[in-house]
């Protein structure tokens, strides 16, 4: 067994067979929120970021990606063996927002349902362990989702970046696939750089600590890691996500790792966006499915506080020509918008004492 | 809370299920016997959730339960099968609502039973969105 | 079936009645209406009353209004039909004289509603459309109006002034009665600049909350001297709950059942119908129940309030002493409020309001033309 830990691949080959996104409609700039808390409005770290509206919630965030992966992928609902559902905003703390996108999606009664946790790699943790699932051969067909509706405190600098939206990655074999998976990893370790406990509403972070120790030591060693055992280098992917709590960290990982910035691009959706948690990454490689071509190979890294990363290396089959535009690509959601200021975003957000 | 009323009306609410005559005709809500034959049984049949805007308002003094989303729009949608369906319209302003528009349904939040209960999910319409 | 007449009319003045509940409201108009009719005894009493349950918390009004009023055991029930409550208890007693089982009856209409905030009144006014498949959606009664307002200008029926002249007529005729909520005039510039309350309907569209109570006792025609009021037609239609599971959400087809229906039983037609006390719930609903009932042709309905056809001195006056929207729509009360007005009418007691007439149309509908309750009352 090599120092780089046992990279992960199931005994048959799986992949994405289908995926779906959602980003609600409404924003706020950051500069409106650095307005209305005397800073300077230049000094801000994405431009705009989305908001959910007042009749949205992480779950009906699920069901719309749900429905989108359902479109792409072509498969009956009854197929699907488990919907795993990952967040930090699931609406009910006891009552699996996956039971209800199960039931929404026609999935139920013989299915498995469960909500998962990791901060923002809750949809990645979902996403593994669907592999796993499909691959040992106990079911045909995984859902996983990541998604989220972020609380930001005000006045904190989260506010400017907490964001809502989400995506569904259907999973199933290889064969199926627009595009397969030839490995994954995990890196984890105790590292309290963000955390909530359970009856707050807000979070705690540690400033300049979510950086080098967390974020940045999780994430470039899950990704080298997992590069090396394949034996690949950033010449073999056209594309690479990194988690997006903000525009700077994700390029900073790609320098980091000797990736050019231009493939990086496609999947950075913070700047107009903001960072939807646990459906960063995902939204990213979303987004990044959205213009890849057949023969891509593209590596996807998310990064949860607490903390740890997930790698995973895909390559794009001849499939994503036709399943593509089966539902909004990823740009549909971003171009739909409407501002708002921040008296309607505090209502938005239940801020308001009624 | 009623949490067994609104359980009981899952599949309407997450998927317009509702019931077809041999006749022909379409009902929502799901009816035991057809309104325009008046045969029985009828047989469950999910609606299409496509359609247009027959007429709407938008509503300023709300009943009780819905003060928190004032102001709302709400719709008659004639769906692609002629059958009608009262809703809330959302993601659009009111002043982009038209007659005749084209909208499809999407699954939101109905309401919440304050902080500790039941949150109702179902139906309501926006203007179509396209790939 | 015996002829039924209406012996004696009683009423409260429609307020915000801060200072008496619910069970002195009905006592007040049914002790008058007695007075009226000379009787000091009655054999049942039939109540219309729609909201007690969710507003008062307070269900079993027959055994509560018969008890304070002294009655003593009689026979005594409550009526439901939405806001047709008072038409729907009408009809019972009607029936119940017409029959033979009773002699002396006392109807009572009643509704006690200033004593909650007026989402709550919204909400309780909803529970008469499908509270499944609409109130769920945040859809109240106003609001299905209001669209059905809406889709009426935009297929070229009328103007939002046309239907504001329902209103202006309303308050005009709301001047000459003592017992109407409003008792000033409102013009048309006034009315479409208040607020909205659910696009297009405004504020002053929209009838008042308010407090009501008005009874009539009624008894056989052979058993009464002189030449006492006859209701001579009585009939109720229903349609769908929903309005969105009618054939067309612009035509009230139990409006023009239950119409059909009080006219074939008083061998009358239309053109002897001197005026209307139609369900003037909102400029809309008059305007699609004159089409309905056939005094106008499909879509022509607004015409009428245009053209000035439903004035005191016009072919088809209607809302004679204020309507629901300057008298005041107390929900279960309004039904009764309607035969009290037209026996003044018919009897020429109506004053500065007073009509040329022989036979009058009362008509009170619940929720969107969901029931639809018709009586005819001639002299």
């Amino acid at each position: 067994m090599s120092d780089l830990g046992v990279t992960m691949k199931p005994n048959q080959d799986v992949g994405i067979v289908g995926y779906g996104a959602y980003i609600p409609r409404y924003r706020i700039k950051t500069s409106e929120i650095a307005r209305v808390w005397g800073r300077d409005t230049r000094a801000v770290p994405i431009q705009e970021k989305s908001v959910p509206g007042p009749d949205e919630d992480t779950v009906t965030i699920g069901i719309e990606a749900a429905r989108n992966a359902l479109k792409r992928g072509g498969i009956s609902p009854k197929d699907i063996a488990a919907v795993w559902a990952g967040s930090e905003s699931h609406p009910y703390a006891v009552k699996p927002s996956s039971t209800i996108i199960a039931e929404v999606i026609d999935a139920t009664p013989h299915v498995d349902a469960a909500d998962w946790e990791f901060a923002c790699k809750a949809g990645t943790e979902a996403m593994q362990a669907c592999f796993a699932l499909v691959g040992s051969g106990m079911g045909k067909y995984a859902l996983a989702l990541g998604i989220d509706t972020a609380q930001g405190r005000p006045a904190d600098a989260l506010e400017y970046t907490a964001a809502a939206g989400g995506a569904a990655f259907l999973i199933g074999r290889k064969e199926e696939s627009l595009a397969y998976l030839e490995a994954s990893h995990s890196y984890v370790s105790d590292t309290p750089d963000f955390f909530r406990r359970e009856s707050t509403k807000y979070p705690v972070h540690g400033h300049r600590f979510t950086g080098k120790p967390a974020y940045f030591h999780h994430v470039v060693c899950c990704a080298s890691e997992l590069m090396e055992h394949l034996g690949y280098t950033p010449e073999d992917y056209s594309y690479a996500i990194f988690h997006q709590p903000n525009a700077k960290f994700p390029i900073t990982a790609a320098k980091t790792l000797h990736f050019p910035v231009e493939k990086v691009m496609p999947g950075l959706i913070v700047p107009y966006v903001g960072n939807t948690y646990s459906g960063s990454s995902l939204l990213g490689l979303a987004a990044t499915l959205d213009v890849a071509a057949p023969g891509d190979r593209i590596l996807c890294v998310s990064y949860g506080s607490g903390a740890g990363s997930d790698a995973f290396s895909f390559v794009v089959t001849e499939k994503i020509e036709e399943k593509r535009d089966m539902a909004p690509r990823v740009e549909v959601y971003i171009q739909r918008k409407k501002e708002i200021d921040y008296a309607v975003y505090t209502k938005f957000r239940k801020n308001l004492v009624m | 809370m009623e949490i067994s009323r609104n359980w009981r009306l899952k599949n309407q609410r997450y998927n317009l299920e509702g019931t077809t005559c041999e006749c022909g005709h379409k009902s929502f809500p799901p009816r035991k016997v057809c309104p325009k034959c008046k045969e029985n049984p009828q047989e469950a049949v999910r609606l299409s959730g496509t359609g247009e805007v027959y007429s709407y308002t938008t509503v300023y003094e709300a009943p009780t339960g819905f003060e928190e989303y004032v102001p709302y729009s709400v719709a008659l949608v004639k769906l692609d099968e002629g059958v009608f369906v009262s809703s809330q319209l959302t993601d659009v302003d009111p002043e982009d609502v038209t007659i005749g528009m084209r909208v499809e349904m999407v699954t939101r939040k109905l309401k919440e039973h304050g902080e500790s209960g039941l949150i109702l999910y179902g139906y309501k319409f926006r203007p179509v969105l396209g790939c | 079936m015996r002829d039924v007449v209406i012996l004696g009319v009683g009423q409260v003045a429609v307020r915000e009645h801060w200072e008496t509940s619910l069970r002195n409201l009905a006592y007040q108009s049914i002790k008058e209406a007695m007075r009226d009719a000379g009787v000091d005894h009655v054999d049942a009493l039939y109540v219309g009353n729609m909201l007690a349950g969710e507003l008062s918390g307070q269900e079993h009004l027959g055994a509560l209004i018969s008890d304070y009023c002294g009655f003593n055991g009689i026979e005594a029930v409550r009526v439901e039909a939405a806001s047709a409550s008072g038409a729907a208890a009408l009809r019972q007693g009607v029936l119940s004289v017409a029959s033979g089982v009773t002699d002396i009856v006392v109807v009572n209409g009643v509704e006690q509603v200033t004593d909650v905030l007026q989402d709550k009144l919204e909400f309780g006014i909803s529970l008469s459309l499908d509270t499944e498949y609409e109130l769920i959606n945040g859809i109240s009664l106003t609001a299905l109006f209001a669209l059905l307002t809406k889709r009426y200008v935009f297929d070229g029926c009328c103007t939002p002034e046309d239907l504001a002249q329902f209103c202006v007529n309303a308050h005009r005729n709301g001047v000459g009665n003592d017992y109407a909520m409003f008792r000033r005039e409102v013009n048309t510039e006034t009315i479409l600049k208040s607020p909205m309350v659910a696009d297009p309907i405004r504020a002053l569209e929209c009838p008042p909350a308010c407090d009501g109570s008005a009874s009539v006792v009624l008894a056989p025609l052979d058993a009464v001297e002189g030449d006492p009021v006859k209701i001579t037609g009585s009939a109720v239609s229903t349609d769908t709950i929903g309005l969105d599971n009618r054939e067309d959400p612009l035509v009230f087809k139990a409006v023009r059942e239950s119409t059909e229906k009080a006219l074939k039983m008083a061998s009358k037609n239309l053109e002897d119908i001197d005026f209307y006390e139609v369900h003037d719930l909102f400029p809309v609903v008059a305007a699609l129940s004159l089409e309905a009932s056939g005094f106008a042709k499909k879509g022509e309905g607004a015409l009428l309030a245009r053209e000035g056809t439903i004035a005191l001195d016009g072919k088809i006056p209607i809302t004679t002493m204020g309507g629901c929207k300057a008298r005041g729509n107390p929900m279960g009360a309004c039904g009764v409020y309607q035969a009290v007005e037209a026996v003044t009418q018919l009897r020429k007691e109506a004053g500065k309001n007073q009509i040329e007439c022989e036979t009058g149309m009362i008509q009170c509908m619940g929720g969107t033309a969901a029931t639809v309750i018709t009586h005819i009352l001639e002299v």
